[in-house]
């Protein structure tokens, strides 16, 4: 058995790990959100944030998916997502020029006249709106991107949040961009 | 549109329309009205004595003919019965069908008698499920159903039916198989491969000097055993199976290399070690083949043919991703081939000496005796006296490792097992549909004694319907492979794998109105099955009762690189020192 030696090792490939976003659409039947989400829970795979919502089109509904992991990871999710029956068409657009929309809602102690002019002015640089006002409380709604809204919470924290709600990103590839996407729907 | 029909009436019309002659289950309640319309129906209805043994029963009918195979049951623990027999065709990718009654609508969700969210349950282990809330949407669901299950990576589809549906009349039209494709938008399977990867491929099989096929279960489910020899014959390459592709190529044929991975030869495992091409066809590099993955055939540029794209570059980055039907691939890769000439055989000369050699040196092998019945000895003497033309189903164990290793297999679908799931319990129902399914052939389930008892109940199903099969246990009185592995890996501490009560087989068999036989002596071996042979008109029992610990070699350690493949065992006979190569 002298004759076997050791051969090269295969190369691990690079891993590169960041957020990726993901839009699908899917048929819009019962069940199909549960398909989805079963898919991520059973291959380990770590949702950020999950939308869904209907399309112009009654039949279909249009899912973004925010989701970390290497190039392998993400291929393989797609290849995933791309398998399922009721899926149509699935893109990466991290990579492309999109809108990115997230939206908050986030309720603020406001303890005294000071505290409700700051959040005021903050209000009013980030471009969000106050929706509902207690003797105690500001409710503010703002929409943007991640980045913008982490920001926006951590300059309102130290006024205390009471209550806060997130949604997921919304995302869309810039209608500039949309011409050279078509190869990557479905295959 | 012609006259109102019954949910369940529907449902038997689809079957009808799809060919179904054949389904295997058990009723209840929330299934009965199926069953009813089943009475008068042309087609067979085969009583299992449990869920499982059923769901396995359709799938070794669908392994071994080809065809869809159908399973019902009822609600709540019948659907559930299902599960590991849906999830065992699931990884195998076989086409099945399963239809399961649920509770009536209105009580869907208030835990009723016999409720179960069986879609939920289903969900990850099937290709796709559907409940039906309509009964509208009846016909066009269970076509769907049918129509998704063999095509593209074929596998099972669950309908779960409320029982309300299928009481409930209609009229309806049947959909047509356009209606059927238009319905599913997101589904069109890529059947005919890239025309430019194929031809890259082309490049590369010319270029290689020490090439290998490497062929799983794929090329069954897509009939492709021709264009497997004709590729393999044309460029001279030779050819190792996974335990899913076995049949793809005949054995018996001098480019064989028979199994890789685990449990695969030696010659196999060196030939995948040292070729610069591995050719995979409908194979999923799947970790009991690769072994450790990046010493897995580290020298070789990687062509992978495959429908699924979600099983290439899954585990190993390939150099060339083809997807599409292994058929469909394969043919236009051989006329590709054809179109010049073919200056490459010289190089290759080289390369099957050197195979040659390997196979010379290491063939499958295990010391014989003539005091103590060999289990290798078993399948070896099966082989023999079916003239290598049997069907042969195995259970999940060191039995299956031996009915892969032993028999040598020249068709498709002539070997059935759990190749993906691991199921113990699977090969002797998958053996009654397989013979229900091909009367013509003889099937044998080879059976751990430890497998055989996971499914016994269902030899009165054998029995009732007058099916024929010959059950070979290779009774060595331990879970074996479990055993084996206690002896390698965890100092022979044997935790739990003793079966030290077991059934008396031969009075077992007899007690369902089988026959019993059983061999203790190897000059009793070839007795049995001879008398077995002669055999036709119901089930018949033998127990071989083996060398305890014999083990299942060579064997790569889970995880480990091919060339850490222990091959023989020690001189006291024991596999307990490692033979390590390299
Ligand atoms: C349902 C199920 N449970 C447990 C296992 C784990 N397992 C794999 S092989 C094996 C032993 C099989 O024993 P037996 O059927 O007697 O066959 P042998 O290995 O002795 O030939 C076990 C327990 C399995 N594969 N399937």
């Amino acid at each position: 058995m002298s004759d076997i030696k050791v051969l090269k090792v295969r190369p691990e490939p690079e891993k590169v790990v960041r957020k990726h976003i993901i839009t699908v659409k899917v048929q819009h039947n019962f069940g199909v959100l549960a398909r989805i989400t079963g898919l991520f829970a059973g291959r380990g795979y770590n949702i950020e944030s999950l939308t869904v919502g209907r399309t112009h089109e009654p039949n279909f509904a249009r899912i973004t998916i925010v989701v970390e992991g290497d190039e392998r990871v993400i291929e393989q999710i797609i290849k995933q997502l791309r398998r399922l029956i009721e899926t149509l068409k699935v893109k990466d657009i991290t990579d492309l020029p999109h809108i990115e929309r997230e939206l908050a809602l986030i309720k603020i102690y406001t303890a005294d006249d000071r505290t409700r002019d700051e959040i005021m002015r903050l209000v009013s640089i980030f471009r969000a709106k106050v929706v509902d006002v207690s003797t105690d409380s500001y409710t503010v709604e703002i929409t943007g991107d991640n980045e913008k809204i982490e920001a926006f919470i951590n300059l309102i924290k130290p006024f205390g949040i009471r209550e806060m709600a997130r949604t997921g990103t919304l995302a869309m590839v810039r209608e500039s961009a949309n011409i050279k996407m078509e190869k990557g729907d479905k295959e | 549109m012609t006259k109102e029909k019954r949910g369940a009436d529907i449902v038997v019309d689809v079957l009808i329309k799809e060919g179904v002659d054949t389904i295997f289950g058990l009723p209840g309640g929330a299934i009965m009205e199926v069953y009813d319309a089943l009475f008068d129906a042309p087609i067979r209805n085969i009583l299992a004595r449990h869920e499982q043994a059923a769901c396995h029963m359709a799938d070794g009918y669908a392994r071994a003919t080809g065809k869809v195979g159908v399973v019902i049951a009822t609600s709540g623990p019948g659907a559930t019965n299902l599960v590991t027999g849906l999830a065992t065709a699931y990884m195998d990718s076989i086409p099945l069908v399963a239809i399961t009654g649920q509770v009536p609508r209105h009580y869907i969700g208030t835990d009723a008698f016999q409720e179960a969210d069986v879609i939920g349950i289903t969900r990850p282990i099937t290709k796709h499920n559907f409940l039906v809330t309509d009964i509208k949407d009846l016909p066009l669901i269970l076509r769907q159903a049918f129509y998704i299950a063999r095509t593209g990576r074929p596998g099972p589809v669950l309908v779960d039916i409320p029982k309300d549906i299928t009481q409930q009349k209609t009229t309806y039209k049947m959909p047509t198989d356009e209606e059927v494709r238009e319905s599913l938008p997101g589904y069109n399977p890529h059947t005919e491969g890239n025309p430019i990867q194929i031809k890259k491929a082309a490049e590369l099989i010319r270029k290689a000097t020490r090439p290998v096929l490497y062929v799983g279960g794929g090329a069954i489910l897509s009939d492709a055993a021709e264009e497997v020899y004709k590729l393999a014959h044309l460029a001279q390459i030779p050819v190792t199976t996974t335990n899913m592709g076995k049949g793809a190529f005949p054995e018996t044929d001098p480019l064989a290399l028979h199994m890789l991975g685990m449990h695969g030869t030696y010659y196999a495992n060196m030939a995948v070690y040292h070729s610069d091409l591995l050719i995979a066809v409908g194979a999923r590099f799947d970790d009991r083949v690769t072994g450790k993955i990046n010493e897995f055939a580290p020298e070789a540029k990687i062509i992978h043919i495959d429908i699924d794209p979600a099983s290439i570059s899954k585990t190993i980055t390939v150099d060339v991703p083809i997807v599409g039907d292994v058929k469909n691939v394969l043919r236009k890769l051989i006329k590709e081939l054809e179109e010049k000439p073919i200056e490459w055989i010289k190089a290759r000369e080289q390369w099957l000496k050197q195979i040659n050699e390997w196979k010379e040196n290491h063939p499958l092998n295990y010391r014989k005796s003539d005091k103590i019945i060999k289990p290798q000895a078993v399948i070896e003497e099966i082989y023999n006296i079916t003239n290598g033309e049997a069907i042969i189903s195995a259970g999940v164990g060191q039995h299956q490792m031996w009915a892969a290793m032993f028999y040598k297999y020249k068709y498709p679908r002539q070997f059935l097992n759990s190749g993906g799931l691991g199921t113990m319990g699977f090969g002797f129902p998958a053996a009654v549909g397989a013979k229900i399914g091909r009367p013509d052939k003889t099937v044998f389930a080879i059976e751990g004694d430890g497998s055989f008892i996971m499914n016994v109940q269902d030899l009165a199903t054998a029995v009732q319907y007058r099916v024929p099969v010959k059950i070979a246990i290779i009774n060595n009185g331990f879970l074996g492979m479990v055993r084996q592995w206690q002896q390698f890996f965890y100092d022979s501490r044997y935790a739990s794998v003793c079966l030290s009560v077991q059934p008396d087989f031969v009075k077992l068999a007899e007690s369902f109105g089988a026959v019993g036989l059983r061999a203790t002596k190897p000059s009793e071996v070839r007795e049995v099955l001879l008398k077995a042979m002669e055999i036709n008109d119901r089930p018949v029992l033998m127990d071989f009762v083996v060398d305890r610990e014999e083990n299942v070699l060579p064997m790569v350690p889970a995880g480990k690189s091919y060339r850490e493949m222990i091959l023989t065992p020690n001189q006291k006979g024991e596999a307990e020192t490692m033979y390590l190569v390299g």
